[in-house]
């Protein structure tokens, strides 16, 4: 599925997008002018990488300082453990779209709580 | 370099021994630790592991898929250095020698002198401590929590949604004066009385009150509080008297320069027990924060490994977060050079602002309630500030 994100014009570099999507997931565009997209949540808890350190292909946590590697989800180290999923970003006509990944969610377990409609 | 000793198996020991690998060490690794467990995370513990929301398991801090080709010894207390020697001693009476020792035994929470052997009276630092505590808790009653601090704080909070009636008291006048300042340690304390938690400030304890078992806490100006349990949350001592004698200079903890170096050649010092030269504000300082024992044991693994010869980046300002009454506090720089503070964007009365602190002008600091994305924008911004100067 190919979802519009925003105009690249509109977001400069060094920052993110939050697309308001279950899960969100977010489009970071790097100093150095390249674009990626992840699951916004951090797979610890609740807290949106879109509000996160951004630092080269890096991006970390607001929360607890784990750190994402936009190229492949990878975490470096606790407290998360689980990568994020990663998406394809293609851009057309300068605007900016993703491409969602088939792959299950790694979110965290107060969120995968609410989702199954348990306790938040 | 043959053989490195991490004494203290906890975050900033793992992040030290993560790190020696990461930098291509690859001798003998051996890690001692007084407690039986692998090392866990502690912030859970007056948070999401005491409210029952999660178990051991995820208090892990190793991957499951994690292999530092270490010699783990638990559950035994290191009991001395000999500098001759380059040994450490263990309580069991053995001994390990070691070319490089890194000292991560990190600090014990204080507790009141007189009340050792009284139950429903407990300390919050360790899994063991925890999970007494949530037993306690489950039973339901009156708490009152001895020091306002953020640990006490987490600890009202989370024993507030458990159901419980709830008193913190604070001997000095405002809880979170000494990291946050007056103003806003009095708006982020704020939140006992928004959630109908006593708050009880500017008043000493005496004593406890009861025989085998607490039933109340006796204050210095005379009055009683009825209590079914007591946390003492009074803060926490740098675990370093095994260091005595060695030759490691002690001083609030180890004495250590900005990259963990001792006085002593071959032994780094990283965590809750260094007090480290802070080069931003010229004198040493120790920083009980989660994420300086995750970050600073990297560059005290530099110099261990260069026999001392690399120079320190400067370290990003002190970080830390606290969760209370579900609002999330976040807090970086030195409070204590600030002649200014202001509420740059949100409201305190919505629990949802940003405050920057400045000395002589200039960003020294800044608190978060609710507010991540300014707040790691300041914090940035900060950082550079830092580094530039
Ligand atoms: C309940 C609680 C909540 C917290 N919440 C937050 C938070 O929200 N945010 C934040 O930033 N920080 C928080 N912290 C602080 C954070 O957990 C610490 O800064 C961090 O754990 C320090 O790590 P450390 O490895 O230096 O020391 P520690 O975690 O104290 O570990 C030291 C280890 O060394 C062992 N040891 C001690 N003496 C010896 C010896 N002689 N021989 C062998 N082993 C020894 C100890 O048993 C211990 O396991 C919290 C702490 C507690 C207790
Ligand atoms: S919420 Fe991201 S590391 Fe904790």
């Amino acid at each position: 599925m190919m979802i519009p994100a925003c105009r690249l014009a509109d977001l400069p570099r060094g920052e993110a997008h939050r697309l308001d999507i279950e899960p969100p997931v977010s489009v970071f565009h790097t100093d150095d002018g390249e674009l990626f997209a992840i699951d916004d949540t951090c797979t610890h808890q609740d807290a949106s990488l879109a509000d996160g350190w951004l630092e080269g292909c890096e991006v970390e946590c607001p929360l607890h300082a784990s750190k994402f590697d936009l190229r492949t989800g990878a975490v470096d180290a606790p407290p998360a453990k689980l990568p994020v999923r990663t998406h394809e970003v293609v851009v057309e006509d300068g605007m900016i779209y993703v491409r969602l990944s088939a792959q299950a969610p790694n979110l965290p377990p107060c969120i995968s709580a609410r989702l199954a409609g348990g306790p938040a | 370099m043959r053989t490195v000793a991490v004494v203290g198996a906890s975050l900033a020991g793992l992040s030290a021994a993560r790190s020696l690998r990461k930098r291509g060490y690859d001798g003998r690794l051996v890690l001692v630790g007084e407690e039986p467990h692998r090392p866990y995370d502690r912030p859970p513990l007056s948070k999401e592991f005491l409210a029952g929301a999660i178990g051991e398991a995820e208090l892990a801090l190793e991957r499951d898929d994690e292999d530092l080709q270490a010699e783990w010894v638990l559950g035994t207390r290191a009991t001395g250095l000999d500098r001759t020697e380059r040994a450490i001693r263990l309580a069991d009476g053995r001994e390990i020698r070691a070319d490089g020792v890194v000292i991560a035994t990190g600090a014990a929470a204080r507790t009141l002198p007189g009340t050792e052997g009284l139950a429903g009276v407990h300390v919050l630092r360790t899994l063991d401590d925890a999970r007494a505590l949530r037993d306690g808790l489950a039973l339901g009653g009156r708490l009152v929590v001895i020091g306002g601090g953020f640990v006490g704080a987490e600890v009202a909070a989370t024993a507030y949604a458990l159901g419980l009636d709830v008193t913190v008291v604070e001997a000095a006048p405002t809880p979170l004066a000494g990291p946050l300042g007056p103003a806003m340690g009095g708006i982020v304390s704020a939140l006992h009385t928004d959630h109908g938690v006593r708050l009880l400030c500017g008043v000493g304890v005496k004593g406890l009150g009861g025989e085998r078992r607490v039933d109340a806490v006796l204050l210095e100006d005379g009055r009683t509080l009825p209590a079914d349990i007591v946390v003492v949350g009074v803060g926490a001592r740098p675990c370093v008297d095994w260091l005595e004698g060695s030759g490691v200079a002690l001083d609030n903890g180890v004495k250590c320069g900005a990259d963990g170096r001792t006085t002593l050649a071959g032994v780094v010092a990283v965590g809750d027990c260094a007090n480290w030269y802070d080069p931003h504000t010229g004198a040493h300082r120790r920083v009980e924060h989660w994420t300086g024992a995750l970050e600073r044991p990297d560059s005290a693994v530099a110099t261990l490994l260069a026999g001392g010869a690399v120079e320190p980046g400067v370290p990003r300002p002190p970080y830390f977060w606290s969760d209370q009454y579900g609002v999330r506090i976040q807090f970086a720089g030195h409070a204590a050079g600030a002649d200014d503070v202001t509420v740059e964007e949100g409201s305190t009365g919505d629990r949802s602002f940003l405050a920057v602190y400045r000395r002589a002008g200039r960003p020294v600091a800044v608190l978060g309630m609710n507010q991540p994305r300014l707040f790691t924008r300041w914090r940035k911004q900060l950082t550079s500030a830092a580094t530039a100067s």
